[in-house]
This record gives C-alpha cells, sequence and structure tokens, in this order.
C-alpha cells in the first residue's frame, strides 16, 4: 500500500477536526473535534511504524499512549464543560466570557 | 491495486465523510453518532496498516467509552432555550483555515513521502505490542498510569466543586 494514503487521509481529517473546533459553538462539540484531530495523528503513528518496520514498534506504541491521553483529556474537558454548564446554565462559546 | 488498498480507499471515504458529517450535522446526538462511523473506520484503516491491536484499543477506548462520555455531557447540558444555530458566525473563517491545514499538510507529506510504500513486514499483534510495551517502554507505561489516575482526580474534583456551594 503506498505510504500516501494514511497521511493524506490523516492530513484530511486533521483539517475537518480544526474546522469543527473553531466553527462549532457547542463545547461539547468542540470536544469532538479535538476528538477528531488526535485520531488523524494516531493515523500517522501507525503509518510511519508500518512504513518503518520498527524493531520496537514505537509508533504503534505511541499511539496506545495517544488513545490514553485522549481518553484522559476528554474526560477532564467534559468535567470542566459541566462545571462551566452548572456555573452559567450554557454550553454555547459565544455566550462565555462576553457579557458576564 | 491490490484488495488492501481498495478496501483501504473504501475506509478512507467513509472516514471522510462521515466525518464531515460530524462536524456540521445540525442535531448534536447526530455528531456523535457520525464520530462513531469515523472511528470505526479509521480503526478498519489500523488492521489494514497491519497494526491489529491498536485497531481494538481503539474500538474498545474510542467507541467504547469516549462517546458515550460525549453523549451523557450531551444530556447532561441540554439547554431548555434551543440554541438557533449550531454554528458561530466564523464558519467561513473556520472552513478556510481547516483547508488550508490539511492542504498544507497534504502537500507537505505528498513532496516528502511520495513513493514510498508500506510492506507490512512486522505486523502488531497483541504478542509483538505487548512485548514492546512491557520490555522497552515500561517507564512511559507507567508514568501515563499516573497521569490517568491524576486526570480521574481532577474529573472528580472539577466537577463536585459546584455543589457543595
Amino acid at each position: 500500500m503506498p505510504l500516501l494514503y494514511p497521511l493524506v487521509l490523516s492530513a484530511v481529517l486533521f483539517g475537518i477536526g480544526l474546522y469543527g473546533v473553531l466553527a462549532r459553538r457547542n463545547a461539547v462539540l468542540m470536544l469532538l473535534g479535538v476528538e477528531l484531530m488526535l485520531n488523524a495523528v494516531n493515523l500517522n503513528l501507525v503509518a510511519f511504524d508500518a512504513w518503518f518496520a520498527d524493531q520496537l514498534h514505537t509508533g504503534q506504541v505511541l499511539t496506545l499512549f495517544t488513545i490514553t491521553l485522549a481518553a484522559a483529556e476528554i474526560g477532564l474537558g467534559l468535567a470542566i464543560v459541566l462545571a462551566l454548564f452548572r456555573a452559567l446554565r450554557t454550553v454555547d462559546v459565544d455566550q462565555v466570557g462576553v457579557d458576564r | 491495486m491490490s484488495a488492501t488498498e481498495l478496501v483501504f480507499l473504501l475506509f478512507a471515504a467513509l472516514a471522510v465523510g462521515s466525518a464531515l458529517l460530524s462536524m456540521t450535522a445540525r442535531q448534536l446526538v447526530h455528531s456523535a453518532l457520525w464520530l462513531v462511523v469515523t472511528l470505526g473506520a479509521v480503526a478498519g484503516c489500523f488492521v489494514l496498516m497491519t497494526a491489529e491491536f491498536v485497531a481494538w484499543v481503539q474500538v474498545l477506548v474510542y467507541v467504547g467509552s469516549v462517546v458515550v462520555l460525549v453523549i451523557f455531557a450531551l444530556m447532561l447540558t441540554r439547554q431548555q432555550s434551543s440554541v438557533s444555530a449550531e454554528v458561530t458566525g466564523n464558519r467561513w473563517t473556520a472552513a478556510v483555515i481547516g483547508l488550508v491545514a490539511a492542504v498544507g499538510l497534504g502537500a507537505t507529506v505528498v513532496s516528502g513521502f511520495g513513493g514510498e510504500r508500506i510492506e507490512g513486514r512486522r505486523i502488531g499483534t497483541v504478542k509483538s505490542i505487548g512485548e514492546a510495551l512491557f520490555n522497552d517502554w515500561v517507564l512511559p507505561f507507567e508514568i501515563l498510569s499516573g497521569v490517568l489516575l491524576a486526570a480521574l482526580v481532577g474529573a472528580i474534583v472539577i466537577s463536585r466543586s459546584g455543589t457543595e456551594r
């Protein structure tokens, strides 16, 4: 398989995730965009691991670490969003920090 | 073109299409459910790139827990007055930035790795990844457990702090 397939797919997914983070008003969906970007990075790591045929499986082990960190990140992020919702009764990022 | 490449392209098209739907869907829950399709398609790509253990972890952690967590958060933060527009006013700026990022990254990898091919000589089975993880990567693995514990405690502290007042 050409190395370019996963790399280009990863670039496209990263762009879509970036759009989601910047354009979504709901804070939960912003976090979804971050998850998509992290997944694009994972695709890159796995592709380069398979390309190098690395003796230590560096890329795949790092992918496992990234997945774990992404799970920790989404847990903390959603806790912050819930605290925000309890304080301000909104998760609209346009209304937070402007009129209060 | 081999069968592997064909299936990979199918998974890639599925991932890109569902990611676009996930980031533009009007219904919030639809957005999370389309992300399940995207993550599942990426897991399929992992299998085709000889990383089967990573693919199963992706299905377990992302599809199994992260999306469930997101749907819980969407339920808990449901607003009484429904938001009129789900996207901000600067959505076109965001679209341009996303497009520039994708095209820039794509052009970089095309010029850098144009003719390279993945041979798939070392399969990432549970056995080989486990050996790599516990022979060579033990210290980062243990540090990661500390990070997870800190995130767990932090999430509990943050979500409890508002209720006592």
